[in-house]
């Protein structure tokens, strides 16, 4: 009774101009081996009894057809691999070593730094043991392995030194554990040796990995095992066993003239740090790849709470924080290609993908061809923000989202299907398995909560408040159904190309939920409205956080979260700086750019139970606005909708002049209906007292706001996440239609505002 | 710390007329509790067709372990749910049947 999701995939590009190929990705599971696949425009994803219903145009397009279909699998944890066998192949002896700081010891074997085959069991690397605590692992492929270990067990979260060494000659093996600091009854120092039976390491083909060991390879990658949670600095590699008091040494940096012939490398990860690199300081330059995208930037064992940022003291910042479910690129094969024909209109798309008892829809946007408008506004596509809420799983690991959202938990076939494949990562919103925040999410896997016609568990009862993606929709098919023109750009665009990208449309439309937003991003909207541009903000808790894109690290976004924000966790002292570009994260607002700056209003309050509606305020009269209430007599705005029952809910934003709101904005309309679930965003309760709820609180509001920019722009802003939710009810013909369609004629019109 | 007290069957009848949205302070009160219910086996819908049909699933609380669906009884109202939901907490936290 129950669908279970048989069929996913992924593209390898979000947004397409005409000529562009896009390659699309796809798993099979339970048995289908075969799909049909076809391209279609979406419309709208709007399954709700009462609204616009599922709609979606089938092209004739070469990419179209039946497919042979076989499951890809993720290989989710990070770890770091050095391209170089040769210099690992054939030590004899050596010395491994590393300060770490782990956060699972007791999580089972995990994997610290080596040259190890798991699949042929030989060669050699330093381990954590199912102890918990470090060992020597020799392996010389035949079926006999030697385990050293200190049998003592690492505390978690604590950083310790440990080091492993191997003397050929003698058989010896040695491992060493020396913490940071030596609690008071911890008892975790320690010196262990003893001769082994084998003459391993023999020769080992395996690459030397670091937080993880080799298991084979798949698509020409290779494929980590026993990955390790926590964080590693100065790992090194010795060709001869060194003492103690000699892997000291090797810790410091330079590396000791004395020691240059023994060492075989010496990776210094606070250099590269915006990069996936990792530098071998060493002569030998055995430079690495870290896979799956660990936590750069990261404080490291020396790091003195004296410097925030880490460029101003990258040697506090050489630890890099590796996670067994990291995940960047599931690196499957493409399966079918669209070169996007230019007959293409800029629109949304999708892949529809046809299992027989399953299908996806693999979402991707046709932007007009570079350089050129085809149609006077912009419908601006949230990617970023998508992204931020890539396969988001909250609600069903943390027991108090039933109370925090007002209602019981609804899971869709999507949340049960990312349930069983936990390899399919995080959102910024979830935690690793070791309890830290995630920094990075990526496209490059199948986010099935960027699909159409799926709800999110939390929002809404029974999942009947559509958001993000799903809700954006309501956008396109209201510009559909009123025939309104438009072309399709995307937030990864806008970070891209910057104010080129959206200079000479006449309005900018965002959607229901443009909450991330980079520098880039921001500087170039700023920019256009400078030039008399046009931005009608569609939705809630917009223009919120800052994230960074990369150009070294395609298709993923970082965000920092720091102190003062709505999260599910915050970042951990001394990491609030981007690894991505260096720029310090959080929220827009604690960056001295409150979001009221750019729209008018700022994040003010979010609820999850049921929508409210909007009342006009004398601004709504101002002679100012009257283009906007051009036939609208109504006193009260939008009390219905398929988004929570009104046009004002889920998140909305507040004009105030401490948000950052010019001193000539006009408030059109204020939120009325929240129920007392609806609270204050964090930022605003630095004391916390009881009112705080929606019905008690003043400042827990949104505000329905038009102000002029220079040069005869302007901005409209709905401050409400479910706004877009209320344009099809009455097949269009309501006030929240009636006041978009106006604001909209008006801002295409170039004659100055 | 607050306690349920199972003679208060009118917040009874306030959820039940109105289980999600606005409700009285005491209601409220009374449901920061009963949603508070913990893992494992904190009750959750699972939809069977979107925005009409749901019926019962049971969380661990750990990422990978399979959700357990109740099958049994399909829901076409979510309100409903929540106050099937409500009736097998409320007997649990009171030892009191509910109607």
């Amino acid at each position: 009774m129950i669908k279970h999701k048989k069929i996913v995939g992924y593209t390898d590009r979000i947004s397409a101009a005409p000529g562009d190929t896009v390659g699309f990705m796809v798993s099979c599971y339970d048995g289908v081996t075969r799909y049909r696949a076809d391209v279609v425009r979406l419309i709208s994803g709007d399954l709700h009894p009462e609204g616009a219903g599922f709609k979606e145009t089938v092209l004739d397009t070469p990419a179209a057809g039946d497919f042979p279909g076989r499951e890809q699998k993720i290989h989710a944890g990070s770890h770091a691999e050095i391209a170089d066998r040769t210099p690992f192949s054939a030590l004899s002896s050596f010395t491994l070593q590393a300060m770490i700081w782990p956060t699972t010891p007791q999580r089972g074997r995990q994997a610290l730094l080596g040259a190890w085959s798991e699949p042929e069991q030989r060669g050699y690397a330093l381990m954590i043991g199912d102890d918990a605590a470090p060992m020597l692992v020799l392996g010389d492929g035949q079926g006999n392995i030697e385990t050293v270990s200190t049998a003592k067990p690492l505390q978690e979260r604590k950083w310790c030194f440990v080091g492993a060494s191997f003397d050929a000659e003698t058989r010896t093996a040695c491992v060493v554990q020396v913490p940071s600091v030596e609690y008071p009854l911890a008892d975790s120092t320690a010196e262990v040796r003893r001769t082994v039976a084998t003459n391993a390491p023999v020769t080992v083909e395996a690459p030397f990995m670091i937080a993880a060991v080799y298991d084979g390879e798949t698509g020409g990658r290779a494929i980590g095992a026993h990955h390790y949670n926590g964080k590693i600095e100065s790992p090194r590699v010795a060709n001869r066993a060194l003492d103690r008091e000699t892997m000291t040494a090797l810790m410091q940096r330079p590396i000791p003239a004395g020691l240059l012939p023994a060492v075989v490398a010496a990776w210094d990860f606070s250099r590269a740090i915006p990069t996936v690199h990792i530098e071998d300081v060493s002569p030998n330059r055995l430079d690495g790849t870290l896979v799956n995208l660990p936590a750069r930037a990261m404080t490291g064992h020396a790091w003195t709470g004296e410097e925030m940022n880490w460029q101003h003291a990258p040697e506090q910042y050489g630890a890099v924080h590796f996670h067994e479910d990291d995940i960047h690129d599931a690196g499957w094969e493409v399966d079918f290609e669209l070169v996007i024909p230019e007959t293409m209109k800029s629109g949304v798309y999708a892949a529809r993908l046809a299992s027989g008892s399953d299908e996806d829809r693999i979402p991707f946007f046709v932007r007009p061809p570079r350089g050129v408008r085809t149609a006077d506004l912009a419908l601006l596509i949230p990617t970023a923000s998508y992204w931020a809420y890539a396969n988001e799983h909250m609600a069903i690991e943390a027991s108090d989202y039933e109370a925090f959202s007002g209602h019981l938990t609804s899971l869709n076939p999507e949340d049960l299907f990312l349930n069983s494949h936990p390899e399919f990562g995080h959102s910024l919103y979830d935690v690793f398995t070791d309890g830290s925040g995630v920094c990075y999410s990526s496209r490059l896997r199948p986010v099935l909560n960027m699909r159409p016609g799926v709800t999110i568990s939390w929002v809404g009862l029974g999942g009947n408040m559509p958001w993000q993606f799903n809700a954006d929709l309501h956008i396109v098919d209201w510009l559909e159904a009123m025939g309104h023109d438009y072309d399709v750009i995307t937030d990864d665009d806008l970070d891209a190309e910057g104010l080129p990208l959206i200079d000479g449309y006449h309005a900018v439309m965002t959607g229901t939920h443009p909450e991330y937003y980079s520098t880039r991003m921001w500087d170039a909207v700023e920019a256009y409205l400078g030039r008399g541009g046009r931005l009608m903000y569609m939705g809630g808790n917009g223009f919120y956080s800052r994230v960074a894109y990369s150009d070294a690290v395609p298709g993923a976004i970082e965000l920092r979260r720091t102190e003062v924000e709505f999260r599910e966790k915050s970042g951990a002292p001394g990491e609030y700086y981007h690894s991505f570009n260096g720029e310090y994260g959080g929220i827009w607002r604690r960056i001295g750019r409150p979001p009221g700056g750019l729209v008018g209003v700022g994040m003010a309050v979010e609820g999850f139970d049921i929508c409210g509606y909007y009342r006009r305020k004398p601004g709504s009269h101002d002679p100012r606005a009257a283009f906007i209430f051009d036939g609208v007599d109504d006193d009260i705005i939008g009390n219905f909708g398929v988004v929570g029952g009104g046009a004002a809910g889920i998140e909305l934003d507040r004009c105030d002049t401490s948000l950052g709101s010019p001193p000539h904005t006009l408030v059109l309309a204020s939120s009325e209906g929240l129920s007392n679930h609806y609270f204050p965003t964090v930022e605003d309760c630095l004391v916390v007292s009881s009112g705080l709820g929606a019905m008690d609180n003043p400042q827990a509001r949104g505000d329905m706001v038009f102000f002029e920019t220079p040069n005869g722009g302007g901005v409209f802003s709905t401050s409400s996440m479910s706004w877009s939710g209320s344009l099809s009810h009455n097949n269009y013909d309501n006030n929240v239609s009636r006041i978009t369609d106006n604001v909209l004629r008006r801002f295409l019109d170039p004659t100055p505002l | 710390m607050y306690k349920i007290d199972p003679t208060r069957m009118d917040l009874v009848e306030e959820f039940r007329a109105n289980p999600v949205g606005n409700h009285s302070a005491d209601l409220q009160q009374m449901l920061n509790v009963v949603r508070a219910e913990p893992f494992p086996g904190k009750y959750v819908l699972i939809c069977v067709k979107p925005h009409r049909e749901w019926v019962l699933g049971r969380l661990s609380g750990v990422r990978g372990d399979p959700v357990e669906i109740l099958e049994d009884r399909v829901f076409t109202r979510a309100e409903d749910a929540e106050w099937e939901v409500f009736r097998r907490r409320w007997k649990a936290l009171t030892g009191e049947c509910l109607d």
